[in-house]
């Protein structure tokens, strides 16, 4: 139990503000415990009857890469379990007492192993697990049932083991399966300290050829259920979309009009909620204030010459600029936590940097050292952490994905020279970050922790490009 | 475990996500299945998987052409539209595949019946757009006396859009920079000649200055400086005379680039001005 709090305040810390590990020089502040500390899960696979077996690789694997990827655990292979998969709490076994005496001639001598019904078999090697998830499920009235349970192999019996018993429901189909494994997956992250991903959504850019009409689409976090939301239909199209907080809103910049302006649309039902665009010949990259009731924008209002950064109401009336005129200042975005501060991009001192500056507009600060491009912006939910797209050390164009803290100025690099890597976001998370990379050969979409491990490729038709993510 | 007391609300939830069916008596609490003796079979049943029902052939919702008569020289737009399970689309007089969804400007030198071909899982269907081209006619003799003003045809015939297209030559920048640099002021005081005479000739007509980068940038910074260079090249020739309220700026980023090659070649004619007709 002890070392169950220790976790959960670790996590807690991480969650809240920044985790500095151990080592003074090491610029790790990344909120993510290192790998070889983490408790070991074991897995097992859960079987079904009554007409759901054929979803039971879906669930599986559902359950095993969400779990996985939220950076909290050692994942224990599956090659090490033993044979026997126990599925409920019953189905455990005490090992008999130790024999005493002689053994008695023809008996057979006591077991050594309970091949997977004993705690031991799981708690010690070749698995060593620290936790075990197991359960099963089944099809009982037209519904898709898991039961799902965690235990802690530390404890000696099962009923002290257990952590979580609980029941998840869903379709007999392949998203019944996926939603079920989501929900468990969330229970067991949250259980240890974590905020769970699975059930957000990633919003982005899909192109489905160069020079094709550019429009914006959404995905869940593991890049599964891809739909378009515009059908504007026009070239270049529309792309640089945000969220707001709540997630029921998205707004972006679209050709869909002649010049680039901005859109503000409801997610659900999809609904163009008008939004005021300045005459002028740019309007663009919107992003929403914590509190989801105003826009910050980038416009070349009143004169053309492209680029102040202004503040509006969600529909874009009682606009006003924040920054001084006479720069290209693009892509506001507002600190998550405090709302008062602003994270943008400009080229006031020759090559675009990241700099931050008031809501009002004052104390305008270079966060990024002046070397190279620095561009696209993202402000992790802790409000200290600001991930970004920077050339630093690479030629013109070639873009890394870094992350710095603002107050320290100590960064991180994510990416290595793979490809072009631009567009960071967030997840609500604070501990998963989405990108576009040029990698694989052309745009697409990829997820990985906060320290650049575990990334993964999460588009693959088409051209895929600047993600946002939101619930 | 599985607590007795929330059966009625597990019920409830059934009823409410799944079905309608009534669920007004207590449920048998769900079995595991039988422990395996032999490994458990990989999934994917053995139920019989009934084929998928055959596609249909793409539609071509639309292939039209706009103007569907012009004079020879001048230009008319491809518009198309194509729906429905489809592999690929093309279309014949050298235009080549393209995307589902498009328009293109083609320049026919003679009347010419373009026709679209979509194919996909379920067959092909075509489509034909017809571009009728006819001679331009020629110049009103010239009535050689003093006095007289230039006749219109004699400053170059032809649309709006071709007078620019022959007469308003593209101005290229430096890497991140939207001032107009020297070899590109000669270029735009002579694009400034050329567009005051069309503008004149064309009383109603706007000219869009279009700003554009090279790749490097971000798309975003890269809609900015577009957006400068467009308004650079604009006060540029505001000062030399060409009516402000005829011109419009419009900044492309580096959505439509001329080239696609990574070399500073390339880069260099993608940072550039381009003019066209705007609405």
């Amino acid at each position: 139990m002890k070392k169950l709090v220790w976790l959960a305040s670790m996590a807690a810390i991480a969650g809240s503000g920044l985790f500095i590990v151990a080592s003074q020089d090491q610029p790790d502040f990344v909120g993510l415990i290192v790998n070889s500390q983490r408790p070991k899960m074991a897995i097992a696979d859960f079987r079904a009857s009554g007409g759901g077996e054929t979803l039971m690789s879906t669930f599986n694997q559902t359950l095993w890469s969400d779990v996985e990827s939220a950076g909290l655990f050692q994942m224990v292979s599956k090659s090490l379990y033993p044979a026997r998969i126990p599925q409920q709490p019953a189905d455990f076994q005490q090992p008999p007492p130790p024999a005493t005496g002689r053994p008695k001639r023809g008996q057979p001598p006591p077991p050594t192993t309970g091949n997977g019904l004993w705690i031991a078999d799981w708690s010690g090697p070749p698995v060593s697990a620290t936790y075990l998830t197991l359960g099963f499920a089944a099809v009982q009235n037209g519904v898709f049932v898991v039961r799902g349970f965690v235990f802690d192999m530390r404890r000696g019996t099962p009923s002290e083991a257990q952590v979580i018993g609980k029941n998840y429901l869903g379709s007999v189909d392949e998203p019944g399966a996926r939603k079920t494994a989501h929900e468990f997956a969330c229970d067991i992250i949250a259980q240890f300290g974590g905020t769970c991903i699975a059930g957000s959504h990633i919003y982005y850019t899909h192109q489905p050829s160069k020079l094709g009409s550019k429009e914006i689409w959404m995905m869940d976090a593991d890049g599964s259920n891809p739909r378009q939301i515009t059908r504007f239909n026009n070239v270049p199209g529309s792309t640089f979309v945000s969220v707001s907080p709540d997630g029921g809103k998205i707004a972006f910049t679209s050709y869909a009009k002649g010049q680039p302006a901005i859109f503000v649309f409801s997610v659900d039902p999809v609904r163009d909620l008008r939004f005021y665009n300045q005459a002028a010949s740019v309007n663009a990259t919107p992003s929403f204030t914590p509190d989801g009731k105003q826009i910050v924008y980038a416009s070349s209002a009143p004169d053309d010459r492209c680029c102040r950064i202004f503040i509006a109401n969600l529909d874009g009336m009682g606009f006003r600029p924040i920054s001084a005129p006479g720069f290209i200042d693009v892509e506001p975005k507002v600190n998550p936590k405090t709302g008062t501060q602003i994270a943008f991009v400009s080229g006031r001192s020759g090559h675009p940097q990241v700099y931050t500056m008031n809501i009002d507009g004052g104390n305008v600060e270079r966060i990024s050292d002046g070397t190279g491009e620095a561009t696209n912006p993202a402000w992790n939910p802790n409000g200290r952490t600001l991930a970004f797209a920077w050339t630093r050390g690479y030629a013109t164009g070639k873009y890394n994905v870094f992350e710095m803290d603002v107050v320290t100025r100590k960064y991180l690099q994510l990416t290595h020279d793979e490809g072009r890597n631009e567009n960071p976001v967030w997840a609500p998370d604070g501990v998963h970050l989405a990108f576009m990379s040029t990698r694989g050969g052309t745009e697409q979409i990829y997820t990985m922790l906060a320290d650049g491990t575990q990334p993964q490729k999460i588009t693959s038709q088409g051209y895929n490009s600047n993600p946002a993510w939101g619930k | 475990m599985f607590d007795r007391h929330k059966i009625p609300a597990i019920c409830l939830a059934i009823s409410l996500t799944v079905f309608a069916a009534g669920c007004n008596k207590r449920s048998a609490p769900i079995a595991p299945p039988p422990p395996m003796a032999a490994p458990a079979p990989n999934g994917g049943g053995s139920t019989p998987v009934a084929p998928a029902p055959a596609a249909a052939a793409p539609v071509v919702a639309q292939f039209s052409a706009e103007p569907t008569s012009i004079l020879i020289g001048q230009s008319s737009t491809l518009r198309w539209q194509v729906t429905g399970d489809t592999s690929s689309v093309t279309i014949d007089q050298t235009i080549g595949t393209v995307q589902n969804t498009g328009n293109r400007r083609v320049f026919p030198s003679q009347s010419t019946t373009y026709t679209l071909t979509a194919t996909g899982a379920g067959g092909t269907t075509t489509g034909t757009a017809t571009v009728s081209v006819s001679e331009a006619p020629g110049p009103p003799p010239s009535t050689g006396g003093a006095g007289m003003g230039v006749p219109r045809a004699a400053t170059g015939g032809g649309t709006f859009e071709q007078r620019i297209l022959a007469s308003v030559q593209d101005v290229y920048f430096d890497y991140d920079q939207s001032e107009v640099r020297g070899d590109s002021q000669a270029v735009l005081t002579q694009d400034a000649t050329a567009l005051k005479a069309v503008l004149a000739d064309f009383p109603n007509a706007i000219i869009m200055v279009e700003g554009h980068c090279d790749e490097r940038g971000s798309a975003e910074y890269n809609l900015g400086l577009g957006d400068r260079r467009a308004s650079s090249a604009k006060d540029f020739l505001v000062q030399l005379g060409v009516p402000a309220d005829r011109i419009r700026t419009i900044s492309y980023g580096k959505e439509r680039p001329q080239c696609t090659e990574s070399n500073e070649q390339c880069w260099q004619k993608n940072r550039r001005v381009h003019f066209s007709p705007g609405q």
